[in-house]
C-alpha cells in the first residue's frame, strides 16, 4: 500500500504540474499577442478567487445544509462515534464532527477546509448497511480526505480550471473586437511569426478549457484512489472497505444531490453507478477497480 | 550583481533551508511525543472502564468468580506498575484477563443480551482497538522521524543538534503474536 501512496502522489504532482503549465502558456500567449492591459479579465479572476474563498471557508455549513444532515453526539450512535474516534487516533487528527444524513441510498463524504474544522458525513442508508469493519473502512476513506488535505487541493484545481477557462474566453473575446477594429498596428515585419502565434492561440484557446477539465477529473481520479490506498494504510485492513464498496455497488439508489458541482467530495458517484464507460469526465473511478486495488493489497 | 551580493544571498538561502530542515524535525519529534502519551491516555481509558465491567457481570456470573477476580487483580498491576517494561506485562496481562471474560460471557445468554452488556462490550472493543490505533500512530510517527533523521539532506541538521532515534513499540508478549485459535 505504501506503493500505491506513492505512485498516487506522483501523479497527483504530475497532473497538478500539468494544469500550471497550461495556466502559464495561455497566460503567456495571450500576454504576447494581446499587449493591451486585460482588465476585464484581472476582474473576471478576482471575482473567481473571492468566491472559490467563499466557498473554502462556508463549505461545509453550506454543503451539510443542501444534504439535510444532523450532528450527532455520543449518545446517538456510540458505534459511529467510536470507530471514527478509533481513526482520529490512528491518523493524529483531531476528531471531525460528525453527521448523518437522512436518505436511503448509500454514500459518505468529508468536507471542511483543514483538520481542525473538518465535518464528516453518512447517509443513513448506508450506516444501516455495514458491520463495523466496513464502516471503518468507510469513515478512513474520509479521514483520508481530510489527512491528505483534497478540499483544499480540489479548490485550488477548480480555481486554477476557471482562470483558464477565463483566460480562453477573454482571447475569443479580443479576436472578435480586433477583427472589428481591423487587426493591431504592429507592422508587417514579423507576419510571418504573428501568423504562427496567432493559429497556436486559436488552437490552445479552443482546447485548454476541454483539457483543463480533463485534467482536473483525472486528478479528481487520482485523490479518490490515494484516499482508498490511505485508508488501508490508516486501518491495517483493507478489506473492510473493498467489502463496504461491493455493498455500496449491488445497491441502486440515487443520491439525491442538489447539484453537480457537489458531485466529487462523495465517496462514490453519486448519479451514475453502472456505467462501464470509463469516461475521461468521471470524477471517480469505477467501483470494480477500486476494489481490485484494495484487495491486490492484502499481501502487504 | 557584485560577487559579494551572490554569496549573500545564497547564504540567507542556505539559512533560510536550514531553518525549515530543523523546524520539521522539532515537528516530527514532538509528534513521536504526543503519540507516545496518546497510548497512555487509551490505556488509562481501559483501567476507568474495567469497575463497571465488574459490577454490570457480577450478577450473572455467579460461578465464574475466579475471571472477574483476575480482571480486578490485574487492573490493580497495571495501574501500580512504574517501569515501561512493568506496565508492558501488567497491559498484557489484562488483556488477557478480559479475553478469558468475554469467552466465558458467551455461555451466559442472558448476560450477552443485557443493554449494558451491550453498551459495555461496544465501549471495550472500541477502547482495545484506540489501544491497537494508538501503538499504530506511535510506530508511524517515529517511522516518519526516522526518515527525516536518515535522508539527506535532513540528516545533516538532525547531526548538528543530536536528534535521536527512538524505539518502536513491540510486542514483547511472543504469544500475542500468534494467531488465536478459533475452535467449534
Amino acid at each position: 500500500m505504501y506503493r500505491q501512496i506513492e505512485e498516487n502522489l506522483r501523479n497527483t504532482i504530475l497532473l497538478t504540474a500539468s494544469m500550471t503549465l497550461l495556466l502559464l502558456a495561455l497566460g503567456h500567449l495571450f500576454g504576447a499577442l494581446l499587449g493591451a492591459p486585460l482588465v476585464g479579465l484581472v476582474i473576471g479572476f478576482l471575482i473567481a478567487v473571492m468566491l472559490t474563498v467563499v466557498s473554502y471557508y462556508h463549505g461545509s455549513s453550506i454543503l451539510l445544509a443542501a444534504v439535510n444532515a444532523r450532528e450527532i453526539q455520543k449518545a446517538d450512535d456510540p458505534q459511529l462515534f467510536n470507530v471514527v474516534e478509533e481513526l482520529s487516533i490512528a491518523a493524529g487528527l483531531p476528531r471531525p464532527k460528525i453527521y448523518l444524513i437522512d436518505d436511503p441510498s448509500p454514500n459518505a463524504f468529508a468536507a471542511g477546509r483543514d483538520p481542525e474544522h473538518a465535518v464528516v458525513a453518512i447517509t443513513k442508508g448506508l450506516r444501516e448497511k455495514l458491520k463495523r469493519d466496513e464502516l471503518q473502512g468507510v469513515m478512513a476513506h474520509e479521514l483520508a480526505h481530510i489527512q491528505n488535505r483534497d478540499v483544499l487541493y480540489m479548490t485550488m484545481l477548480a480555481v486554477m480550471v476557471g482562470a483558464i477557462v477565463l483566460l480562453a474566453d477573454a482571447y475569443w473575446r479580443s479576436l472578435r473586437s480586433g477583427a472589428a477594429r481591423g487587426g493591431s498596428s504592429r507592422s508587417r515585419k514579423g507576419s510571418q511569426g504573428q501568423a504562427w502565434l496567432i493559429g497556436l492561440g486559436l488552437i490552445l484557446a479552443a482546447v485548454a478549457p476541454l483539457l483543463a477539465r480533463i485534467i482536473q477529473m483525472a486528478a479528481s481520479r487520482q485523490r479518490e484512489y490515494l484516499a482508498d490506498a490511505t485508508a488501508a494504510l490508516l486501518t491495517r485492513y483493507p478489506e473492510g472497505l473493498a467489502s463496504a464498496l461491493e455493498k455500496i455497488a449491488k445497491d441502486t439508489e440515487e443520491l439525491r444531490v442538489p447539484s453537480r458541482a457537489l458531485q466529487a467530495l462523495f465517496i462514490v458517484y453519486p448519479l451514475q453507478k453502472q456505467s462501464s464507460l470509463d469516461s475521461l469526465f468521471d470524477s471517480h473511478p469505477p467501483l470494480e477497480e477500486r476494489i481490485r486495488r484494495l484487495r491486490s493489497m492484502a499481501g502487504v | 550583481m557584485t560577487a559579494v551580493g551572490i554569496l549573500l544571498a545564497v547564504a540567507v538561502l542556505l539559512l533560510l533551508v536550514w531553518v525549515l530542515l530543523y523546524n520539521r524535525l522539532i515537528a516530527l519529534r514532538n509528534r513521536v511525543e504526543n503519540a507516545w502519551s496518546q497510548i497512555d491516555v487509551q490505556l488509562k481509558r481501559r483501567h476507568d472502564l474495567i469497575p463497571n465491567l465488574v459490577e454490570v457481570c457480577k450478577g450473572y456470573l455467579k460461578h465464574e468468580r475466579e475471571v472477574l477476580e483476575n480482571i480486578a487483580k490485574a487492573r490493580h498491576q497495571a495501574i501500580s506498575a512504574t517501569s515501561v517494561s512493568e506496565k508492558a506485562a501488567a497491559e498484557n496481562v489484562l488483556t488477557s484477563a478480559l479475553r478469558q471474560l468475554f469467552a466465558v460471557a458467551e455461555a451466559y445468554p442472558d448476560l450477552k443480551a443485557n443493554q449494558n452488556m451491550l453498551a459495555l462490550q461496544e465501549e471495550l472493543t472500541s477502547t482495545e482497538n484506540k489501544i491497537s490505533f494508538a501503538r499504530q500512530h506511535y510506530n508511524d510517527s517515529v517511522m516518519q522521524y526516522h526518515q527525516a533523521i536518515q535522508q539527506v539532506p535532513t540528516n545533516i541538521v538532525a547531526n548538528m543538534f543530536a536528534f535521536r532515534e527512538r524505539a518502536f513499540f513491540e510486542i514483547e508478549d511472543r504469544t500475542q503474536r500468534e494467531p488465536v485459535k478459533v475452535q467449534f
